[in-house]
């Protein structure tokens, strides 16, 4: 079960964008961009870049022969800025010079004169305001309407969490190399290949075909390479392609932090109706989103936002409201969860107050309407293999509530300044992309002479171990050595039409393509081993550890003799397919369908403690109960979910994004943007995997790992508050996110933020 | 000016000529062309550039993780540099083997890093226990992991040396026949002696305008104009005791990093409640660089070393066109301006030894306890004499643009006895005394409720049963 690529990684042996050895002759590029939110642009002077010493090129809008145009969902975004800046950090200009640190001092010799507008800053005012990136969406189930009356009570409320940055320890870059007949080869650090080759494309106006994208591995994804790695990719290109040499970029930590976007904050507006007996009878949110400047994949974030209102409960009478706001930061983008993270916090949120009123701990809420098998999602969908009960009584067996509950109590009793708190957290999280059209993959896997696999697919390897799992797919299907396989580059050329490694759906998507391409080598080749080895019709034909099996006796051929000999035999030892997942559909007019192949299920418990006196707290422990369906590499499963809830609870807690009223990140490095270290993980950190589950709709019934767990950070927030409020019972915090050393120590003392 | 060059990487011996004020990292990736040590962050937060630099000490070798990304290049003049390629020989070794088992690394940007934080950690601790091998890794940060796997590899690690125990052998001897180093380590010692650079003389360049001590705060802030200038590279100039005691004075050479201090017999024996806190300063490869020199001519208002020297009293001795004396209380005269002139140097700082029953506290709050720069912090020192303050002194960073001795506070206290009282009308004569701006690290009104919470906790801390909570909220 060796998670394959870190025998590399731990040698310091794995290439990364910028380890790459280029060739002779490569130039750097950086980029001048806008120091203001907002403004027109009225001249911009690039003389005196041109002219310093050791700069080759500055390449602005002007120079663009296609379109200056990235946006993917909705086309409203340059790549150059040409008439008006929209946020601070939006390029304007590429300098390119023959070393970076020149390129960079050049770039700062860019004048540029703006005349500044007030930006906006704010969804709300951005909403109010009229800016909307697209329709306002509404999901609704039952009637909210009817239903008010009948509750015992309803709580309304507001809750707002913030920003996220990746923080993917590899920045942004790409390479960019001409190659013969006009065209260029791009390396890119991208969960995205395709979206590069096409913005590309369109960018230098010339056909896809023509430029070839290759990644090797990412430093880290998390979503910030799923659509922000492109600009970077295709400013290179640009550049490379006007001065036909091979042009370099890697972002600096302090640019990446400044100029790419995070995780979207939201500010939402809850209402939510009890029965006596603590169901839940009807939830109402308004979502307001802040997109940033451009659409990038807000809507499909939000979207996902709307599908993750509920949570892992079901509320018969549900109506979800989102509104996509531009205002004038860094377009915010894709980041582990895609918006159900923020959707699941308001719910977590209303949850949280109604138990406040009712006197009631916020898990018996949260128990009492939990998801089961038939009952209906916000959007339609019903639930099938609903494992959502099943997680938390596994958890329950594991742990006693009561005990935990007491044992706190017992404690912040005898303690004057440290108080401890705990918090449960169901999670619900659906899989496929939203949008249908991008759950599909390909794959190609080329059989050698000497027996050993060459294996291309769609997806993009950036620590989440998609390449070793599809190894094993292709492992368990051959049943030969893993050191026989290779997973190659992801390459536009081998591998057309990518759908970015996203949305959780790698391993599914890719891996069953794999498994699809191997099945049909494998059946060819034992059609070729019956005839070879003359065996009857009705002959069982397997391979076994590298041996070929007839009827249960080993037959004179190994793998390697049989691959030998189907080559001389002319057979094709090279097998491509392509995978759609079935039966999704989604209605994007009513918000109705299936949009999800299937959903992922899990309980967590997290603990922590609150020194009271000075705002600190540290995370005791976090317990959890997911199901991983049936896990085909059980070391990298835990991993993704281990890092996946240490993100979640950092961004609860101690991430935090700050803009000044100007739209400038204040936090724009390491030392102000704080990401945990080794110490801020709990001291017991249990993930245990739901036994006996079976999930029929992914590859050996798998299921998808690398979003869902890191929901369970939620818990954290209401874990901390918990504690809080036994040291002060009257404090009034707001239900907003990170709950930051400064938010706890001001909550605690009564103090206005 | 280019400087002569001459050190062993890895297994090989490097002589070339360099920019010396260049950053170490860059001249591995770009020179040397090793690619295993990479660049996160340039700012000494990630830890995914460390190396280890060895140095001999009585014929011993001493390894020390630094960031090098942060550190001029000048600095390894004959010394062990090593890098990620030098750690394992042919095969993985077993701190990497227990990294891969355990599915330790997941995108392997950070790495690189975190084995040369480990073996860095081995290298220096013959008896090795999870908690402090964990502690070694202040300085690391990994995206991805969640540091579980982590956590367990380096268990792993640590279980299979103790089962390899038994013999006598040296320490170094045991971790290559463990495998946790290749062989040639053993051999280092030797190869160095050989070299003979005089690691003092060969490397300061006492005409140089522009002073680098560990370099953790310039090569920050300023690397782009660094790489090319003239510098003085003054980390090597004191190679004999840094830390002394002489007729109830305790010197400390300018140039002593805060993990000397940390480990100086001295500090431990006379203010051991300093040691304590010490872990809250930056990570371990930063202390092993930053000097306390440094932290006091950088003059940020936050600087936690500086924190410290106010509440002991300490005095500068500046060494220029004459020896002049300076209390540190005095200082500073406004944001990152202090009475220092063009071409001084601090050469000691000197602090009294402090009175039988005189007790000390230090206080730090910052976004994230471990490896992060305080928002607030605070230091006090305190004689009690039945009951009543005898001596005190008082610091607080983050309010002001200077690091900050509470003179009003101080003057009050004296002679106060100690009660909640007193504390409480300590605290707002503090507030009155501090003007904190809101910046990255908190607004000012959390600043300021947070000094005031940070002075109950300096009494809590030394009298627990003092504080009436209450009466705080
Ligand atoms: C990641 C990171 C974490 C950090 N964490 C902390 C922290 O927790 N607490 C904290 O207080 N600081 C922290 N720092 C800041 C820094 O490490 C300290 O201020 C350190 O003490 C600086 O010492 P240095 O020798 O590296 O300074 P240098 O960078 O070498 O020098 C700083 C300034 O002092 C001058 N100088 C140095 N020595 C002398 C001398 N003897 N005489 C005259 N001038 C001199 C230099 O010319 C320069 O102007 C951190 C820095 C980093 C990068
Ligand atoms: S590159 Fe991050 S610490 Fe050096
Ligand atoms: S493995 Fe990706 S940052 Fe640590």
């Amino acid at each position: 079960m060796k998670y394959y690529d870190t025998t590399q990684h731990v040698a310091g042996k794995s290439q990364f964008i910028d380890d790459i050895t280029v060739p002779e002759g490569t130039l750097y590029a950086a980029i001048f961009y806008s120091p203001i939110a907002k403004g027109k642009i009225i001249k911009l002077n690039i003389e005196e870049a041109k002219n310093y010493s050791g700069v080759k090129a500055v390449f602005t809008h002007q120079d663009i022969e296609g379109a200056n145009q990235i946006g993917g969902i909705v086309q409203d975004e340059e790549l150059l800025a040409s008439h008006e800046v929209d946020f601070v950090g939006q390029p304007i200009a590429i300098v390119v010079a023959n070393d970076y640190l020149t390129a960079k001092n050049a770039a700062k010799k860019n004048q540029i004169e703006i005349e500044e507008e007030t930006p906006i800053l704010d969804p709300r005012e951005a909403q109010r305001k009229g800016e909307l990136i697209v329709q306002p969406m509404i999901f609704e189930l039952g009637s909210t309407e009817t239903v008010w009356d009948e509750c015992n009570i309803i709580v309304e409320g507001i809750a707002e969490s913030g920003a996220q940055e990746h923080l993917y320890l590899e920045t942004q870059g790409a390479i960019a190399i001409p190659t013969e007949g006009g065209g260029l080869k791009i390396i890119s650090s991208t969960q995205s290949p395709t979206a590069v080759q096409r913005v590309t494309a369109n960018v230098l106006n010339m056909p896809m075909h023509k430029i070839e994208v290759d990644v090797m591995r990412l430093g880290g994804g998390f979503g910030g390479k799923e659509d922000q790695a492109t600009p970077y990719a295709a400013m290179v290109g640009l550049a490379a392609h006007k001065l036909g040499k091979p042009v370099k970029m890697v972002l600096p930590r302090q640019e990446d932090m400044r100029i790419t976007g995070k995780r979207h904050p939201y500010s939402s507006d809850f209402k939510i109706g009890l029965s006596k007996d603590l169901k839940i009878l009807a939830y109402e949110a308004s979502y307001y989103q802040n997109a940033g400047a451009a659409a990038d994949l807000s809507p499909a974030v939000l979207q996902r936002t709307m599908t993750h209102a509920t949570n892992s409960y079901f509320i018969p009478n549900v109506k979800a409201t989102g509104y996509s706001c531009r205002t004038n930061l860094p377009p915010f983008t894709a980041f582990r969860g895609f918006g159900g993270p923020q959707g699941m916090f308001v719910i977590e949120s209303a949850i949280h107050s109604a138990a406040k009123k009712l006197g009631v701990d916020p898990f018996e809420i949260q128990k009492k309407n939990l998801l089961r098998s038939g009952d209906e999602f916000p959007y339609s969908q019903i639930v099938e293999h609903g494992n959502a009960v099943k997680c938390w009584k596994h958890l329950e067996e594991k742990i006693n509530l009561n005990e935990i509950k007491n044992g706190i109590a017992e404690f912040n009793s005898k303690s004057k300044f440290i108080k401890k708190g705990f918090a449960l957290m169901p999670i619900c999280f659906g899989i496929s992309f939203t949008s249908k059209f991008m759950n599909q993959a390909g794959a190609l896997v080329n059989i050698y002479q000497d027996g050993s696999i060459g294996i291309s697919t769609a997806a993009i390897e950036m620590g989440q171990g998609v390449n070793t799992k599809i190894r094993n797919v292709a492992e368990k299907i051959f049943s030969i050595d893993i050191s026989k396989i290779k997973i190659e580059t992801t390459n536009t050329t081998r591998i057309p039409n990518t759908s970015p490694t996203a949305a959780s759906s790698g391993a599914d998507l890719n891996g069953k393509a794999t498994e699809l391409a191997c099945v049909k080598l494998f059946d060819r080749l034992i059609d070729f081993a019956k005839n070879e080895l003359r065996c009857r019709e009705d002959s069982k034909i397997e391979i076994v550890n590298e041996n070929i099996i007839v009827d249960g006796v080993q037959s004179e051929l190994n793998w390697n003799e049989l691959i030998q000999r189907a080559y001389f035999n002319r057979i094709n030892l090279s097998a491509q397919a392509h995978f759609a997942t079935p039966e999704i559909h989604f209605d994007t007019k009513k918000n109705k369908g299936k949009p999800f192949a299937y959903h992922s299920y899990g309980t967590g418990l997290i603990e922590v403690s609150v020194d009271c006196l000075r705002g600190t707290y540290e995370i005791d422990s976090v317990q959890v109960v997911h199901d991983f369906g049936k896990s085909i590499n059980k070391v990298i499963d835990k991993g993704q979910a281990e890092g996946a809830i240490i993100q979640g609870i950092a961004w609860m807690t101690i991430e935090e994004i700050l803009y000044d009223e100007k739209g400038k990140l204040m936090t724009d490095a390491l030392s102000t943007y704080k990401i945990p270290g080794i110490h801020f993980t709990p001291k017991e950190f249990d993930v245990k995997f739901l036994e006996n589950t079976e999930n029929p709709f992914a590859v050996f019934g798998s299921k998808a790992i690398g979003e869902p767990p890191l929901m369970y950070g939620i818990a954290a927030y209401f874990a901390i508050r918990n504690a809080m409020e036994s040291f002060n019972p009257n404090m009034n915090a707001e239900y907003k996110a990170p709950m930051t050393n400064e938010r706890v120590l001001m909550a605690l003392f009564n103090r206005n933020l | 000016m280019k400087m002569n060059l001459k050190f062993i990487c890895n297994k090989n011996l490097v002589v070339t000529e360099v920019q010396p004020g260049k950053s170490l990292l860059d001249f591995i990736r770009k020179d040397l062309r090793l690619t295993g040590s990479k660049e996160g962050c340039r700012e000494g937060d990630c830890g995914a550039c460390t190396v280890l630099i060895g140095e001999l000490e009585n014929d011993r070798m001493i390894y020390k993780t630094v960031n090098s990304c942060i550190m001029p290049v000048g600095d390894i003049n004959g010394k062990h540099l090593v890098t990620i390629e030098g750690l394992s020989d042919g095969k993985l070794n077993q701190i990497q083997n227990d990294f891969v088992e355990q599915g330790a690394s997941q995108c392997g940007f950070c790495t690189p890093g975190f084995i040369v934080s480990l073996c860095g950690y081995f290298l220096s601790n013959e008896k090795p226990i999870l908690k402090d091998a964990i502690d070694s890794l202040d300085g690391n940060v990994c995206r991805c992991t969640g540091y579980e796997s982590i956590r367990n590899a380096i268990n792993n690690s640590i279980v299979f040396l103790e089962s390899n125990e038994g013999d006598s052998k040296r320490h170094i001897e045991k971790l290559v026949s463990s495998n946790f180093i290749p062989e040639y380590f053993l051999e280092i010692p030797q190869r160095l002696n050989n070299l003979s650079i005089d690691i003092q003389k060969d490397s300061v360049n006492g005409d140089a305008k522009q002073i680098i001590g560990g370099g953790t705060d310039l090569l920050v802030q300023r690397w782009e104009e660094i790489e090319n200038a003239d510098v003085n590279l003054i980390f090597n100039l004191h190679q004999n005791e840094k830390i002394t005691v002489e007729d109830n004075i305790c010197k400390i050479k300018a140039t002593t990093t805060v993990s000397e201090f940390w480990e100086s017999e001295i500090i431990k024996k006379y203010l051991p409640e300093i040691t304590e806190s010490l872990y809250l300063f930056g990570s371990l490869p930063i202390r092993n660089r930053a000097t306390l020199g440094g932290n006091i001519i950088n003059a940020s208002p936050i600087a936690d070393m500086t924190s410290i020297l106010l509440a002991l009293d300490a005095k500068l001795i500046i060494e220029g066109n004459s020896r002049k004396q300076i209390k540190l209380n005095e200082f500073y005269t406004g944001y990152k301006t202090m009475k220092l002139e063009p071409g001084e140097i601090l050469d000691d700082i000197h602090i009294e030894l402090p009175d039988e029953g005189a007790r000390f506290n230090f206080e730090k709050i910052s976004r994230r306890t471990y490896l992060d720069i305080a928002s607030v912090n605070s230091s006090i020192y305190l004689v009690i004499d039945k009951d009543v303050i005898s001596e005190v002194h008082l610091s607080a960073g983050g309010v002001a643009p200077i690091p900050l001795y509470l003179f009003e506070t101080v003057n009050y206290l004296k002679g106060k006895e100690i009660a909640f009282e007193t504390i409480k009308s300590a605290a707002e004569i503090t507030l009155k005394e501090i003007k904190p701006i809101s910046d990255a690290r908190g607004s000012s009104a959390y600043k300021s409720l947070m000094l005031r919470n940070l002075l109950f906790a300096h009494f809590a801390k030394l009298f627990p049963n003092i504080i009436v909570v209450e009466e705080l909220i």
